[in-house]
């Protein structure tokens, strides 16, 4: 089994570009999933790449999780997450979330 | 269909976080030192432990300590792995159950 920490590993080629829009999946697999269920469906913004990482969805089934997956933080607007929520409109709340649960949008 | 996984409980009506702090007992710190040798030894992942706490039936999931939940995941992921089997651990159980009662007799 590979360490958990290092990064050099075989990987997927990043697809988004700080700044782009992105949509989150909206789907529901089995399994063990990093992507948070009230974030599904929603908008964000790439704030940076954090880098590529084994496959936490592959890891949990054992397996090795390669080629890595790119992570990014991807930053969204908390008005936009909850509609009832009270604090300023410049409230983002930021996310990492895995390549393959992001879409262009 | 499964759409949301009970653990997966972000944005959900809540009561009101009531932070607290204990010691912590000798077999919590042993769990702790397990999880991470077998990890650090390439033998565990975290994503697999994490699996096995977010596989926890509904009930187990909230009324078990941290810790429990813990032991419960690494046992079942020790299992998984073909580390311990099912019978060692439940001979291995008695005589620990054994021993306990010969104590307080």
């Amino acid at each position: 089994m590979q360490p958990q920490f290092a990064t050099e590993y075989p990987a997927v080629a990043p697809q988004f570009k700080v700044g782009e829009r992105v949509r989150v999946r909206m789907t529901a697999p089995l399994g063990h999933i990093r992507t948070p269920f009230y974030i599904r469906g929603h908008v964000g913004e790439i704030e940076r790449l954090c880098g590529s990482f084994p496959n936490p969805e592959e890891l949990a089934q054992m397996r090795d999780g390669l080629p890595a997956v790119p992570l990014y933080r991807v930053r969204f607007r908390q008005k936009e997450v909850w509609p009832d929520y009270r604090g300023p409109d410049s409230d983002v709340i930021e996310i990492e979330i895995f390549q393959h649960w992001l879409e262009k949008a | 269909m499964i759409e949301r996984s009970h653990h997966d409980m972000g944005g959900l009506p809540a009561g009101k976080v009531e932070p607290t702090e204990h010691d912590y007992p000798e077999w919590e710190r042993r769990v702790d030192a397990m999880v991470q040798l077998l990890r650090l030894g390439g033998k565990i992942t975290v994503d697999e432990l994490r699996k096995n706490i977010e596989q926890l039936p509904p009930e187990a999931y909230d009324k078990l300590s941290y810790y429990d939940k813990w032991i419960a995941s690494l046992t079942q992921t020790l299992i998984q792995r073909g580390l311990i089997s099912t019978e060692e651990l439940g001979r291995k159980m008695e005589e620990v159950a054994k021993r306990a009662a010969a104590v307080r007799d």
